[in-house]
């Protein structure tokens, strides 16, 4: 490819670290929280497209409250170019999500959206989609390889699907959310971690992007599921194989 | 055809997937009438097999519909969705309809619920329950507005009895030079296999990291799922560093299972993992770690290496 694509934008979520067990409550809360995995996944991918020449600026975008910004550092640090915040207190839902961010689109212009396929607090897996439907761009999904082709001009992307493998062509501009394969991030360095105390972030009022956007789905409460409980310790596969066929009667 | 309730139909080109109409009970506890919703090319037989669940069945048969892609596939369902008046999209979740469905919801300006495994009415409003956080966590959830786009998980839902009401087969006008042309299917790499689809199995064998290689994988792991006559699953750990395909992954992130019995062999018992396992009815792990996580949740557990007791519990199936 000889003309590298002008500006990719990949929007990151802060969410509870999922490798943390979650305080009593209710609210999912974790002592710590980071940039939502899959949405890592899709900072790492903009990156190694830049450096392997094919892309020219990396923008990262999120949307939340002032409380994020540690994960807006942290977005920085492995090298995405500027950051914007959205500052938005609010709860909102994928719907909600989506239409801000076709308003930040429609601002920023990029040829690809890079986004994560779920983030793991709400596991709604929706908002690239909706996204792709607002602004009536291509969408591939759940992607483990991404491609350029025609100078740019479209991408073709490996898809995991619950079938196996599925390839497609999008045109650019194109919507592209990224499963757990695609790559394995990189880890933040302190002296990058150091740098990215430096760089400025772009904090946007939500009002400010001009339009009313009102989440339609409302959490009235939540509850901890009834867990299930240890059963039976067996010695031996005898034993096990007896208690199949006669006490759980599966065999 | 007016209907309050449309249901997206999966299938793979040749037939209906059976979880697909496990939409049809969520549809009848929401009330009201409902119609089955099927696109591809060359539908003709598909659209008769799904006669007999009291539904009309309304068919988008065009060549330019014979790959899901999703610009098309939402356009032409958000068509089919405001002709019909409908308030509700339904499907079944999966990575198919997880891929359509947003895109269709946000060209009907709809909220949208991923997951439903409940549906309840209080005073009068509608709301819904759904795992969050791994399924940690149960949301109820209230939608506002007059349309919603739900999936479903369909092991929450049973699936329908039959109805003997007529099902009439309606054609839907699709015209192909007007829908959007920016994604193009190029291949899709499937195995063929003699084995039970993951998410309908009624056995299903696990394997973890310690699996070690893909021949250790499907000695092991393939091995006792041949002696049951069960599907295979894996952990991401055991996708991520190649002993099993993708579409094994079971978990948050991967299949929901709810099997009669799954055997967890070298599995630690990762939230993440038991999100997609919590509701199988028989869980056993075999772990050498006797404080595994997986025993504080496995029905029976046994303590030891894999290596050793696979072949064990393989000999043991085939001598009972
Ligand atoms: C965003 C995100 C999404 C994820 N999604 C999923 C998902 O959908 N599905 C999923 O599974 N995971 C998922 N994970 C990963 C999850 O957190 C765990 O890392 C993973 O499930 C661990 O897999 P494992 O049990 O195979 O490996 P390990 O955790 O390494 O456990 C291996 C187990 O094998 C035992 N063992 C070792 N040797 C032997 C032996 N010889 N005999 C018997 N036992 C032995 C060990 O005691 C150990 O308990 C996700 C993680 C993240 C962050
Ligand atoms: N508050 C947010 N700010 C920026 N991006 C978000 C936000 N919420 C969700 N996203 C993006 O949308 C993807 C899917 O989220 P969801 O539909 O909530 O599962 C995430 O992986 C992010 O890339």
């Amino acid at each position: 490819m000889t003309q590298p694509i002008a500006k990719i934008l990949v929007a990151f979520k802060s969410v509870p670290d999922p490798y943390e067990e979650a305080a009593p409550g209710g609210s999912g809360a974790t002592a710590k929280s980071v940039i939502n995995p899959f949405d890592e996944i899709a900072i790492e991918e903009a990156l190694r497209i830049r450096e392997r020449g094919e892309a020219t600026e990396i923008v990262g975008l999120t949307i939340g409250p002032v409380t994020v910004d540690e994960q807006v550092r942290a977005a920085l640090a492995m090298g995405v170019d500027r950051a914007i915040r959205i500052d938005d207190p609010r709860a909102l839902d994928p719907y909600a999500v989506a239409r801000i961010l076709r308003a930040a689109v429609e601002k920023e212009a990029p040829q690809v959206v890079l986004m994560g396929k779920q983030a793991v607090d709400d596991d709604s897996n929706q908002a690239g989609q909706m996204l792709a439907g607002l602004l009536g761009w291509p969408q591939a999904t759940f992607v483990s390889k991404i491609e350029f082709l025609d100078n740019g001009a479209r991408a073709r992307c490996t898809r995991e699907t619950d079938a196996g493998l599925e390839v497609l062509e999008v045109n650019l501009p194109a919507i592209i959310t990224t499963d757990l394969r695609l790559n394995e991030p990189r880890y933040v360095s302190l002296p990058g971690l150091m740098k990215a105390r430096k760089k400025p972030i772009e904090v946007v009022n939500y009002e400010l992007l001009g339009m009313q956007v009102e989440p339609l789905t409302t959490i009235i409460s939540t509850v901890r599921p009834p867990k299930r409980t240890a059963g039976t310790r067996v010695e031996t596969v005898e034993e096990l194989v007896a208690k199949l066929k006669e006490e759980a009667k599966v065999l | 055809m007016a209907a309050q309730t449309l249901i997206l139909i999966e299938h793979d080109r040749r037939q209906v997937k059976r979880p697909s109409l496990h939409a049809v009970t969520a549809a009848r506890q929401l009330g009201g009438d409902y119609a089955f919703l099927l696109l591809g090319s060359g539908m003709e037989d598909m659209a008769r097999s799904l006669t007999g669940y009291g539904a009309a069945v309304l068919v988008a048969d065009d060549a330019a519909l014979a790959e899901p892609l999703a610009d098309r596939y939402a356009a032409v369902i958000a068509d089919a969705f405001r002709k019909a008046s409908a308030r509700t999209l339904l499907a079944t979740s999966s990575t198919f309809s997880k891929d359509i469905l947003p895109r269709a919801a946000a060209l009907l300006e709809a909220p949208m619920l991923t997951d439903v495994v409940a549906i309840e009415e209080k005073e009068g409003a509608l709301s819904y329950r759904r795992p969050v956080s791994a399924g940690s966590m149960l949301a109820t959830v209230q939608l506002k507005g007059d349309k919603r786009v739900l999936t479903i998980r369909a092991a929450a839902f049973a699936a329908p009895e039959g109805d003997a009401t007529s099902s009439p087969v309606e054609n839907l006008a699709v015209d192909a030079s007007s829908l959007p042309n920016g994604m193009q299917f190029v291949s899709r790499e499937e195995r063929a296999s003699d084995r039970p689809d993951l998410t309908e199995a009624r056995v299903v064998i696990g394997g973890g990291r310690p699996l070690k290689d893909k021949e250790t994988f499907d000695r092991l792991v393939g091995g006792l799922a041949d002696s049951l006559g069960a599907a295979i699953g894996a952990t991401r750990a055991a996708v991520d560093t190649g002993l099993a395909p993708n579409d094994y992954q079971i978990g948050q992130t991967g299949k929901v299972i709810a099997p009669e019995l799954y055997i967890a062999l070298g599995i630690s018992g990762a939230i993440q993992h038991l999100a997609g396992i919590k509701d199988s009815r028989v869980i056993v792990a075999i772990n050498k770690d006797p404080d595994a996580p997986i025993f504080q949740m496995a029905t029976y557990g046994l303590v030891g290496d894999l290596h050793q007791l696979v072949p064990q519990l393989i000999e043991a199936i085939g001598r009972s």
